[in-house]
């Protein structure tokens, strides 16, 4: 039964109106996060671009960027900076593929791309699942800046497969990479060439939602009609009419960076950065991660397989269940545990009573031992004692003999004495 | 009392006489009108010259080409589409045009080749670009053989290979090292930057020291190829040309005002980058060596060099002429 709401106006001041407030201090206090990735072919500008975007040198002299490396294979590399403005913090984090489209043959090489887009969604989509989520670092890429080389035809076929296979996967921005080749006719004939090819081949690149306010609805229409943006990146300072600013020098005159009429970079960082950050991030969460979300765990219950059990991954179930599943595992792990514990216990209380018999065994031998042995020694005492008093005796007749002699020959002599003297 | 004399003629002409240990001449006699006669059957005749353009779809080859001879040449201007779509194969276009200019009649063959380096997989697209070559080469050799010859036998082969090098700012891509190692032994390649007007001065500077590295590392003979160079002077014309190279371009057919003088520009937001202003661009310098000086020497360097190495070949190759080359001419093996 559906629970019906009312509308009720309020009499007096409740306070509930600093409620955004509050959400600002905590966002505030716990920082932003964003992940930026940028893909083209080497040469087109790409580090200059991120360098210009955040004010920030990125890649500088002492950690050359990728175009400096030349790379054989495709690789998608991470590059994390700490921003601060305002007391608020961003963490923005630039995901770079060197060596994209830059081979002779190009076929598959948006594969390691794809990879490290779903090896993303797949870490977020774990750790939303475990129990204890306290922390869910998102690392998910929620903006793919495309750069399209200026040849002022039309796309390249490469740049329509890329797109074609990326733009369900992540918001899809494509760029026109060194606009300050192109003269403003070219530039709006190559603009509306892509356009229309883009939307021939059904590509859908990052919409700007519409809002109520009517303001915005204008500057967003304004940036509608400029798509795709044309940018050029500077992070040197001219002067120009003694002003400082950003752009190139060329002989035949400055090309200003922050320039509406020179390029269409401002529009890409006040979009960016100023008013469709936050945006960007909801469409990866609620669009482009959903769609991951829910085709993976299609794919696991129509196949009744979990085949991502093999890869030693948590299984996709519905958070209840997981949690019962999780529970239940758990205290079956104990109970093995435990009784492992026991066995393990018992084998050595065996044992110990084992050895502790074989001790005692081994005592008693030697106490039979060393009784046998006195044994032995007191026979053999008292047989030496027999044959000593055996001796003693004798000697002592003997010395009875003798002292019998000795007292017959004295009284012997006594009576000569006597005799003689009668 | 022998006086060492040299002539002063600097036409390489293969019919040129220099006298080396020669004889004082008593009078004019008039042997240098030579150069006279020959000019005057040059001018009836007219001359061929076919250029080959080869580079990424958009780089601005057809824009270069008409500037190159002030007049609408390229196959973009024969009535072909701008939007259209790329090829799916490589494809291999030549328009002919004839130029006349002071009496001089000049038939201009541009052979394009759209779809090259815009596939996804690249893997062999010099191929058809190599076949073409040696067709030409094919096709000249089989008149040359024949019992009876034209007098004049057209010549189709490419001269000179302009290729385009996309302004990356960084180094050659592996697609254009791989070509011109492939080609650099068939025909003339000259390598230009195109659409210069991408790079600062500086950058420009950086990206042409790397690219010539590159070459050097790779072993690509461009042309002026160092081994050809005749005597000093042109080792040393040619050296001044070697620094230079390879040319950074710009390339427009509109005209513009700059300063009260109509130039051939491009017209931007914050300046107008002029095509023959030597501190803009090196457009200027490769039309003056590309027409102006060396154009003769190309195609000798083509009849010379790339020609008699791919007939060696040929000759080589089946023990005597390829029985196609009809008329049962078997000629000894050379």
């Amino acid at each position: 039964m559906a629970v019906q709401t009312q509308q009720k106006n309020l009499e007096g001041y409740v306070g509930f109106a600093s409620l955004p407030n509050q959400v600002y201090r905590k966002s505030v206090k716990r920082g932003f996060e964003f992940t930026l990735m940028v893909v083209g072919e080497s040469g087109l500008g790409k580090s200059t671009l991120i360098n210009s975007l955040f004010l920030t040198d990125l890649y500088s002299g002492e950690y050359p960027g990728p175009s400096h490396r030349i790379k054989k294979t495709v690789q998608v590399e991470q590059s994390k900076v700490l921003i601060k403005e305002g007391g608020v913090q961003l963490l923005l984090t630039i995901v770079d593929t060197p060596g994209f489209g830059d081979a002779v043959d190009n076929s598959n090489c948006w594969q390691p791309i794809i990879d490290h887009i779903d090896s993303k969604f797949e870490d977020y989509l774990n750790s939303e699942s475990r129990v204890n989520r306290r922390q869910m670092p998102d690392s998910r890429i929620h903006c793919c800046l495309y750069f399209i080389a200026p040849s002022g035809h039309g796309l390249k076929p490469l740049d329509i497969e890329f797109m074609k296979r990326l733009h369900e996967k992540v918001n899809v921005i494509p760029l026109i990479a060194k606009a300050d080749t192109l003269t403003p006719e070219e530039c709006q004939q190559f603009k509306k060439q892509i356009m229309r090819e883009i939307q021939e081949h059904k590509i859908k690149i990052y919409e700007f939602p519409e809002t109520d306010d009517e303001e915005e609805n204008r500057l967003v229409k304004k940036i509608k009609d400029k798509l795709p943006l044309a940018v050029v990146g500077s992070n040197t300072i001219i002067e120009v009419n003694s002003k400082r600013v950003r752009g190139r020098q060329y002989p035949w005159g400055v090309a200003e960076v922050e320039n509406g009429d020179h390029c269409d970079f401002t529009i890409l960082r006040d979009m960016l950065i100023r008013t469709h950050m936050q945006d960007l991030k909801d469409v990866t969460n609620n669009v482009h991660y959903e769609n991951y979300r829910s085709r993976k765990l299609a794919a696991v219950t129509y196949n009744g397989v979990d085949n991502n059990r093999a890869k030693g991954q948590l299984s996709t179930k519905s958070p209840m269940a997981q949690m019962e599943e999780e529970r239940r595992e758990h205290v079956t792990k104990m109970k093995k545990m435990e009784m492992e514990m026991e066995q393990v216990f018992e084998m050595k209380v065996k044992e110990k009573v084992q050895k502790l018999k074989d001790s005692e065994a081994e005592l008693q031998r030697r106490h039979e031992q060393m009784k046998k042995n006195l044994e032995a020694q007191h026979r053999e005492l008292e047989e030496k004692r027999r044959v000593f008093e055996d001796e003693r005796a004798n000697w002592e007749t003997q010395q009875r003999l003798e002292q019998q002699k000795v007292e017959a020959s004295r009284t012997l002599e006594k009576n000569k004495k006597k005799g003689k003297i009668f | 009392m022998t006086v060492l004399r040299c002539f002063n003629t600097s036409l390489s002409i293969s019919c040129a006489h220099r006298s080396g240990g020669g004889s004082t001449l008593l009078g004019y006699i008039g042997i240098d009108t030579i150069i006279e006669q020959m000019r005057k059957k040059t001018m009836k005749a007219g001359f061929d010259f076919n250029i080959m353009v080869v580079g990424n779809s958009g780089l601005g080859k057809s824009t270069l080409v008409n500037t190159l001879f002030k007049s609408q040449v390229s196959r973009r201007s024969a009535g072909w589409a701008r939007d259209e779509k790329i090829p799916k194969t490589i494809e291999i276009k030549a328009v002919s045009h004839v130029l006349e200019e002071g009496g001089v009649k000049m038939k201009l063959t541009v052979v394009d080749t759209p779809g090259f380096g815009d596939q996804i997989n690249n893997d062999n697209c010099w191929e058809p670009i190599s076949k073409y070559i040696n067709e030409q080469y094919e096709k000249f050799l089989k008149e040359e053989v024949n019992i009876t010859r034209k007098k004049r036998i057209p010549d189709t082969r490419v001269h000179c290979c302009i290729y385009f090098i996309t302004p990356t700012g960084h180094s050659l891509r592996s697609l254009d090292i791989e070509f011109m190692k492939r080609l650099s032994h068939s025909v003339n390649i000259i390598p230009v930057i195109a659409k210069s007007d991408t790079m600062t001065i500086e950058e420009r500077l950086e990206f042409k020291q790397r690219v010539r590295k590159e070459l050097e590392m790779g072993g690509i003979e461009v042309y002026p190829q160092k081994e050809f160079d005749e005597d000093m002077e042109d080792k040393s014309d040619n050296d001044k040309i070697r620094e230079a190279m390879p040319f950074a371009v710009v390339g427009s057919d509109k005209e513009y005002q700059v300063n009260g003088k109509r130039v051939l520009g491009r017209k931007t937001a914050w300046g107008i980058v002029e095509v023959e202003n030597p501190n803009h661009c090196e457009f200027a310098q490769l039309r003056d060596f590309l027409i102006r000086s060396h154009l003769q020497d190309l195609k000798e360097v083509t009849h010379n060099i790339h020609y008699e190495t791919y007939r060696a070949k040929r000759l080589n190759e089946n023990g005597g002429l390829h029985p196609i080359t009809c008329n049962d001419t078997q000629e000894s093996n050379l």
